[in-house]
This record gives C-alpha cells, sequence and structure tokens, in this order.
C-alpha cells in the first residue's frame, strides 16, 4: 500500500516519455508538410505548427529532467514564432515587410 | 495516509493532462498532413495545437508546483501568450494565402484548389 506514491511518480515519468515520442513523431509529419507544401502559404501554417511543437516539447523537457530552467525557453520559442509568422505572412502578402510610405 | 492519496490524485491529474495536450497535438499534425487546402489546414493547425499546448503547459505547471514547491508563471504566461497570437497568425496567413490566389477547396475538386495560383506564378515566370 506505501508504494502506490512511487508507482505513480514512476508512471509520470514513463508517460512524459511516451508523449516525448509522440510529439517528435508529430514534428516529423509537419517537416513533411513544410518541405513539400504546394504553396508557400502551406509551409507558413506547417513552420508554426512546428513553433508550437517545439514549445510542448521544451515544456515535457521540464518535466523530464526536473529542472525549471527551460521555462524561458518557452516564453523566447513563443515570441520569436509570433514575429516570423507576421513577418511571412506580410512578405507573402505585398512582398515587402515595412513598408515606408506614410499614406 | 490522506497526503499519500492527494499526491497519488494530483499525479493521475498530471498524467492526464500530459496525455490529452499530446493527442491534440499529435491530431493536429494529422490533420495538417490530411486536409486539402490551407484554409482547412489553418484550422487545424491554430485551434488543436492551442488545445494540446494548453494541456502540456497546466501538467507542467501542476508538476512543478507540486514536486519543487515552485509557483513558475512563466508556463502559464506562455499558454496565454499562444492563445493571444494563434488566432492573429492564423488570420494573416489565410489572408496572405488568399491575396496570393490560392482558391478555397470546394467538395470533389481537390486539384484546382491551387490551379489558380499556379497559373499565377507560372504568368510571372
Amino acid at each position: 500500500m506505501s508504494n502506490i506514491p512511487e508507482f505513480t511518480q514512476y508512471l509520470i515519468q514513463i508517460v512524459t516519455i511516451a508523449c516525448f515520442v509522440v510529439t517528435s513523431i508529430s514534428l516529423i509529419i509537419l517537416l513533411f508538410r513544410a518541405i513539400a507544401g504546394p504553396t508557400n502559404p502551406d509551409r507558413a501554417v506547417a513552420l508554426d505548427a512546428i513553433g508550437i511543437n517545439l514549445m510542448a516539447m521544451a515544456g515535457l523537457l521540464a518535466i523530464m529532467l526536473l529542472t525549471t530552467k527551460f521555462n524561458d525557453v518557452i516564453l523566447l520559442i513563443g515570441i520569436l514564432l509570433f514575429i516570423g509568422t507576421i513577418a511571412i505572412a506580410k512578405y507573402l502578402e505585398k512582398g515587402v515587410i515595412i513598408d515606408r510610405d506614410m499614406d | 495516509m490522506i497526503g499519500t492519496w492527494i499526491n497519488v490524485i494530483f499525479d493521475l491529474i498530471i498524467i492526464i493532462c500530459l496525455i490529452s495536450g499530446t493527442f491534440f497535438i499529435f491530431s493536429s499534425s494529422i490533420g495538417v498532413l490530411r486536409f486539402p487546402d490551407v484554409y482547412t489546414r489553418l484550422h487545424a493547425a491554430t485551434k488543436a495545437s492551442t488545445l494540446g499546448i494548453a494541456g502540456i503547459m497546466i501538467g507542467a505547471f501542476i508538476f512543478l508546483y507540486f514536486e519543487h514547491g515552485i509557483v513558475s508563471g512563466k508556463l502559464i504566461l506562455g499558454l496565454l501568450f499562444v492563445l493571444l497570437t494563434a488566432p492573429v497568425s492564423g488570420h494573416m496567413i489565410s489572408r496572405a494565402a488568399h491575396e496570393s490566389g490560392v482558391k478555397p477547396w470546394f467538395n470533389g475538386e481537390e486539384q484546382d484548389a491551387y490551379s489558380t495560383y499556379k497559373k499565377k506564378t507560372e504568368q510571372e515566370g
């Protein structure tokens, strides 16, 4: 009866490793769509989903390695992902990212 | 005695959060692979990924709080940031796709979804 908490903590480690493997498989699937997408907006969608998968993998690594040092990495990946997606979308729409005419 | 059972219950809650988050992320990647058009792929890539990362971030937050006693607000902040910015980026990409000439997929016309885009790129060289 006394080894049930130890068993559930062992189960958390096993479930974390399994979630890491499944997230890696989904990353490979999204990489296929990012390489072989028919148009450029398809590739932008796949890159957005790849960034979100990387945030999830950083959160799973924080559980797996018992550290709190990955939380800054999660915020940094989120901010860079948003800026990159907006830049790609504006480039696909007009061809320029920063336009300087003040009309 | 009661404390050990509370630990067991929170461990099970963490396991449920992680498994549901991973399921939604995997279903989002399957949707990006299998849907026929840019707009339907955006539907999969924004909503399901947001739900999946919500599950994983809440699971990691509860795990760090009950294992180390650390309230790590950066995980919740990252979750709120994804909740704010995923619809905005999806809208921007869908508007760029519409401006660059990708037609919406209609029922039974899979090849026709990219026809105007191909024609436009061939005209531009």
